[in-house]
């Protein structure tokens, strides 16, 4: 892969308590690259992107993102260097407005970029124009994923990683996201996407990785990666 | 009820609800927003009395102020205790369960009362109103109220709205209320959660001291007297809904209606009043009047 190291793991392990969930993952996400994290449910894909940002406190491991050691960093850290998360469940505040919920996200890049500033963002998404100030709570399945996905680019990030982030929603919902993801790529923006839809998963992405029980198993460009050869892994 | 007397009472119980409001209001922010059960939050009251009795000696000898003054270097040591609390007990709170948050503030409330015991002593002690606060208006022919419990109310209803305005209008008002809901997402938006707990509570600390250090000269400073704020609290933020500021308002206002006019109408039973209606409200509202945020 010659793309620069944005995000970059070495031996990562992760514990819930006894459970002991990540087994000395490798994982790389390049500068403008998407990579697709696959897997069948329980296998880790979530816990090893919690551990990437921070949140699980008990790892082990190298992770370092833009060139920095954050192995030890504190989540809200890892999210200054640039690494935004749109969370499975879609982690919207539901006694914010729409407005209030991308206005106390946003903020420059590291560098002061702010091309996602409020204006792209409800262009991007014309309907959270529309519902401006309606609470979180008050938002559809799909505008609450747009809102997240919003929130999330509002941080002018170099990555974002989008976990699930189809899930639960209409067939047209899931188009329009897939849509959105499109126009993240387009706009240079890493992206690393978890999704149940493999096939999606692996003609959007450059590359793949599949995990099993907490274990990279299968790593390569997309194109190259046989269908079957997925299917295999996730059981489908 | 003579008009006079009606109004004497309504702006009693204004005076009375409003600063509850004020001790109430850090108290439901931490329950709702850290999830810690503080129950010391009636020491602070305390220590703000007690604050105002005994700084302003040291407050005049070394800068020539008074009352004013005072409260202004007491607003600055109670922020300074509220972040150092926070820093070396309330944070190892927030993951325990209630059980163990009970049992630590309660034991900072029996450390509160000591020392406020070895440093102040047991006695009970008034504390003077600015001399220009000192007087009373007339209020029809008879009446008359001290231009000092207007003072308060005034003062109530300044930081009420300087509340309301930055937990509406304020990106860090955002990040409060965002981090009521899911403290997870706010960290990863790239906030400190750390720091903004720590603000919140040093805020609310904040908030109970100043309230009562401008209660010290109509309520006089004594032993037990943030006990008894404390549970009062309590009563303000079930009825308001936990994590509610709107809900402390609303609750704190209806107590002091229902505790003030409950003296006068029936003064047999006035000390159960405000618990009846608690109760009726919870059966009513199980939550409380308001929800969070």
């Amino acid at each position: 892969m010659s793309a620069e190291k944005l995000i970059e793991a070495r031996g990562l392990h992760a514990w819930y308590g006894s459970s002991h969930v990540l087994h000395g993952v490798d994982l790389l996400l390049g500068r403008g690259e998407t990579v697709g994290l696959l897997g069948r449910n329980g296998m880790g894909k979530s816990t090893l992107i919690r551990t990437l940002l921070g949140h699980v406190r008990e790892r082990d491991g190298r992770i370092s993102v833009a060139g920095r050691d954050v192995s030890k960093a504190r989540p809200h850290e890892v999210a200054k260097l640039g690494v935004a998360y749109v969370p499975e469940g879609r982690g919207i505040f539901p006694n914010l407005t729409v407005r209030e919920n991308l206005l106390m996200a946003a903020r420059p890049s590291r560098d002061g970029r702010r091309e996602w500033n409020f204006e792209r963002v409800i262009e991007t998404f014309p309907r959270l124009g529309q519902r401006l100030d309606h609470f979180g709570a008050q938002l559809s399945g799909g505008e609450q994923q747009m809102l997240s996905i919003g929130r999330a680019l509002a941080t002018n990030p170099d990555a974002i990683i989008l976990d699930e982030a189809t899930e639960g929603l209409a067939p047209l919902i899931v188009q329009e996201i897939w849509r959105v993801i499109g126009t993240i790529r387009t706009a240079g923006i890493a992206t690393m996407v978890v999704d149940r839809d493999y096939r999606r998963v692996a003609a959007e992405s450059d590359r793949v990785v599949v995990l099993q029980k907490g274990r990279v198993v299968l790593e390569g460009a997309a194109k190259s990666v046989r269908h079957e050869e997925l299917a295999g892994f996730l059981g489908v | 009820m003579e008009f006079g007397t009606f109004l004497v009472q309504c702006l009693n119980a204004l005076q009375y609800g409003l600063l509850l409001f004020l001790v109430a209001s850090g108290l439901t922010l931490i329950f709702g927003i850290m999830g810690v059960i503080n129950l010391a939050h009636g020491s602070f009251y305390m220590i703000g009395a007690y604050m105002a009795y005994a700084l302003a000696p040291f407050v005049a000898k070394w800068t020539g102020g008074g009352f004013f003054a005072t409260l202004a270097v007491g607003l600055v040591l109670s922020v300074a205790l509220g972040y150092v609390l926070e820093w070396a007990f309330y944070s190892f709170l927030y993951e325990r369960e209630h059980l163990q948050q009970v049992l630590m503030t309660y034991g900072l409330i029996l450390v509160f009362e000591e020392l406020r015991s070895i440093l102040v002593g047991n006695d009970v002690h008034g504390v003077k109103a600015p001399d220009w606060l000192a007087g009373s208006i007339p209020l029809g022919d008879l009446m008359t109220y001290p231009v000092y419990r207007l003072f308060i109310s005034a003062v109530c209803v300044a930081l009420a709205a300087a509340m309301y305005l930055v937990l509406t209008r304020t990106r860090l008002g955002m990040m409060i209320r965002a981090g009521a809901t899911n403290r997870e997402m706010v960290q990863s938006l790239g906030v400190d959660i750390q720091f903004l707990y720590r603000v919140v509570f040093a805020a609310g600390v904040a908030l109970a001291v100043f309230a009562g250090m401008i209660a010290a000269p109509v309520s006089s400073v004594y032993p037990g007297m943030g006990s008894q704020v404390l549970i009062i609290c309590f009563v303000v933020v079930v009825i308001g809904g936990i994590g509610s500021v709107r809900g402390a308002l609303f609750a704190a206002l209806l107590i002091g209606l229902v505790d003030t006019f409950g003296k006068v109408v029936f003064p047999h039973a006035a000390g159960v009043l405000v618990y009846v209606m608690m109760a009726l409200i919870l059966l009513w509202k199980p939550d409380g009047l308001f929800k969070a945020g």
